[in-house]
């Protein structure tokens, strides 16, 4: 296919997923230049881009499976991982595993709901994720009116602190990157959702599980959510019932703007952890030059667009 | 067989839903029947239908619009605020949204780009610019906004009016004008379309054009019901217009589209919360049924298809 051998030699030349940390890096050198503490601002980034990247993982996988596939409950599911978290702890420091066991669980059974979702009804994943986000919604806020959740002292205080210079919830995000990249990389069901996206009638001629590798990235994507649900109660002092609202357009728009093929079946890991350092040093350098909350969100738009359109133009070349 | 056939045309199952949901509504609360009662019930549903006929156009050209939303939250926030400065300013920010909703019709057309990618940084920038509109919530309706939603109309409520009226002007331009077949023909089938020599992204440019318009009228009913907007207002219109044209029989894949299917479940989604509060439920679960609601349509519609 002359199709793929160009977009092989394409991605050889300039990997799409390095432009989000050129955007970065600039945002980050335009801070130093404006006279921001450099230091502070990108530990701060690294600190917020780490929930908004293990969320947005979850995103990649899904949308990888093409057709257009997204998941719409991911915030739904990022506030049920918080408030069981929370309530399974319930301030004791002994059950911290526990508690991010039930998120990670509860994510999971909601991701795989999902998958079922799609397969029975044959709707589009938008709208069997969308119905299901607003059924789990409600479950998070009957569980989370009747408590006020807050994370033992020992877990707010390890979230808090730094591994090896970095706070350690960026550590834990770029492990999980890692561990994401290397299993689409390297592993059957890896290769066969990226197969899947890029033509599944071809992949299932194959003989790949076609099957199995749906099913486990919408399992994955929820069990993420879950677990950055828990991880952000656990930074921000306890759950609260929007914790998960801003993260329905943001994690989309960070996979896209990292370089994931929209159409699915080309995903790119590194670009999602990179995009979602871009968003929080846009955020420092445009709070460092006192710009408002509405400039800021006016440019992330232009930045989609760009990035969409770009996208669009070296693929009829 | 019979049944079930009839069953199967694309309006009927959410005018179905609705009139059930309607008669459990006024079994549960007879006073609901009444004409101040309709009027209660009713609320917000002008712009909730208004949003989702916007959606519905952009849908039949086989794309899907996520910022309608916060484009509507924008409409309220320049209409709650920019009339106290300049009435004519007012106006032409409108006409550059209508305008700005056109340009990026033909740049996804000219480019084909993904329009669910390309309307999901759309919805940042009208956002932004809502931001920078009206920085913290309030502002105020002009007068005659204001008055023109809280009219006293004979018969049935002034937003049922409104509904019926904008309703049948997109019907009779969906289906019934060269314009709505060259929409339907565009989602329907582009590559036949263009072969015939038509314009696909004219097609486009209409349907967005179109949407914009209807966000424009949706902006301002919620704007004359509330009184005062912040830009985070109509936000979550964006899912609940997809799912109302959606659970209205709509596909994905552009061309099939139901007017009347449509509004029925814009309605639906709208309605639901009222049930549930008239049967006590707890406002906990009210956001589950129309979750729940969407999802038991549609597998009723998946299993109604694969009947023999």
């Amino acid at each position: 296919m002359i199709n793929s051998a160009t977009r092989l030699s394409s991605r050889l030349n300039s990997p799409r997923w390095l432009w989000s940390y050129i955007a970065a890096g600039a945002a980050w050198v335009a801070i130093i230049l404006v006279g921001g503490n450099a230091s502070e601002a990108a530990s701060a980034a690294l600190a917020f881009a780490a929930f908004t990247a293990i969320a947005s993982i979850g995103q990649m996988l899904v949308m990888t499976v093409g057709g257009g596939s997204v998941d719409l409950s991911i915030p739904s599911a990022m506030t049920l991982g918080a408030v069981l978290s929370m309530k399974v702890m319930g301030g004791e420091g002994y059950l911290i595993p526990m508690g991010f066991a039930a998120a990670v669980l509860s994510g999971g059974v909601i991701g795989f709901a999902n998958a079922m979702l799609v397969r029975w009804l044959r709707v589009p994943p938008l709208i069997a994720t969308l119905g299901s986000s607003l059924v789990v919604l409600s479950i998070a806020i009957a569980i989370g009116h009747a408590i006020k959740g807050s994370p033992p002292a020992a877990l707010a205080e390890a979230v808090q602190m730094k591994a090896i210079g970095f706070p350690v919830v960026s550590v834990i995000a770029a492990a999980l990157a890692i561990l994401v990249g290397v299993g689409l990389e390297r592993t059957l069901l890896g290769r066969t959702l990226c197969a899947t996206g890029q033509n599944d009638r071809a992949a299932a001629l194959a003989g790949l599980p076609v099957w199995s590798a749906r099913l486990a990235a919408y399992t994955l994507s929820g069990a993420l959510a879950g677990f950055a649900g828990a991880l952000l109660a656990a930074y921000s002092g306890g759950s609260s019932l929007d914790l998960g609202s801003g993260y329905l357009l943001l994690s989309i728009a960070v996979v896209v703007i990292g370089g994931t093929k929209a159409a699915g079946g080309e995903p790119a890991v590194a670009g999602v952890v990179g995009a979602s350092l871009f968003m929080f040093l846009l955020v420092s350098f445009l709070n460092t030059v006192n710009t408002g909350a509405g400039v800021r969100i006016l440019l992330t738009g232009l930045v989609i667009i760009a990035v969409v359109s770009g996208n669009a133009e070296s693929k009829a070349r | 067989m019979r049944l079930a056939s009839a069953i199967r045309t694309r309006s009927a199952l959410p005018l179905l839903s609705l009139a059930l949901l309607l008669l459990l509504i006024f079994a549960l609360q007879p006073r609901a029947m009444t004409y101040r009662g309709l009027g209660l019930l009713l609320g917000f549903s002008a712009p909730v239908v208004l949003a989702t006929l916007a959606q519905m156009f952009v849908m039949t050209v086989g794309d899907l619009d996520l910022s309608i939303g916060p484009f509507i939250g924008l409409v309220a926030c320049i209409v709650a605020t920019l009339p106290a400065i300049s009435p004519l300013l007012t106006v032409a920010a409108l006409v550059a949204g209508v305008l700005a909703y056109m340009a990026v019709g033909a740049l996804i057309s000219w480019r084909r780009l993904p329009a669910l990618f390309v309307t999901l940084g759309l919805s940042f920038v009208w956002f932004g610019i809502a931001i920078i509109v009206r920085p913290n919530p309030g502002g105020e309706a002009p007068e005659w906004v204001e008055n023109f939603i809280n009219l006293q109309t004979p018969v049935a409520p002034i937003q049922l009016w409104i509904v019926c009226v904008v309703g049948l002007a997109g019907y009779f331009i969906l289906q019934h004008s060269k314009q709505g077949l060259l929409l339907r023909a565009a989602g329907g089938g582009a590559v036949a379309l263009q072969r015939a020599g038509w314009s696909v992204p004219r097609a486009r440019v209409l349907a967005y054009g179109l949407a914009g318009v209807l966000g424009v009228l949706a902006g301002l009913a919620l704007v004359g019901i509330t009184t005062s907007a912040d830009p985070d207002i109509a936000t979550r219109y964006t899912l609940v217009s997809i799912a109302a044209v959606v659970l209205g029989g709509g596909e994905f894949s552009g061309g099939r589209v139901s007017v009347p299917g449509s509004i029925a479940g814009a309605y639906v989604m709208a309605l639901a919360d009222s049930l549930l509060a008239f049967m006590n439920v707890p406002a906990d679960w009210q956001v589950a049924a129309q979750g729940l609601i969407l999802l038991v349509v549609l597998a009723l519609r998946a299993f109604l298809r694969s009947a023999p």
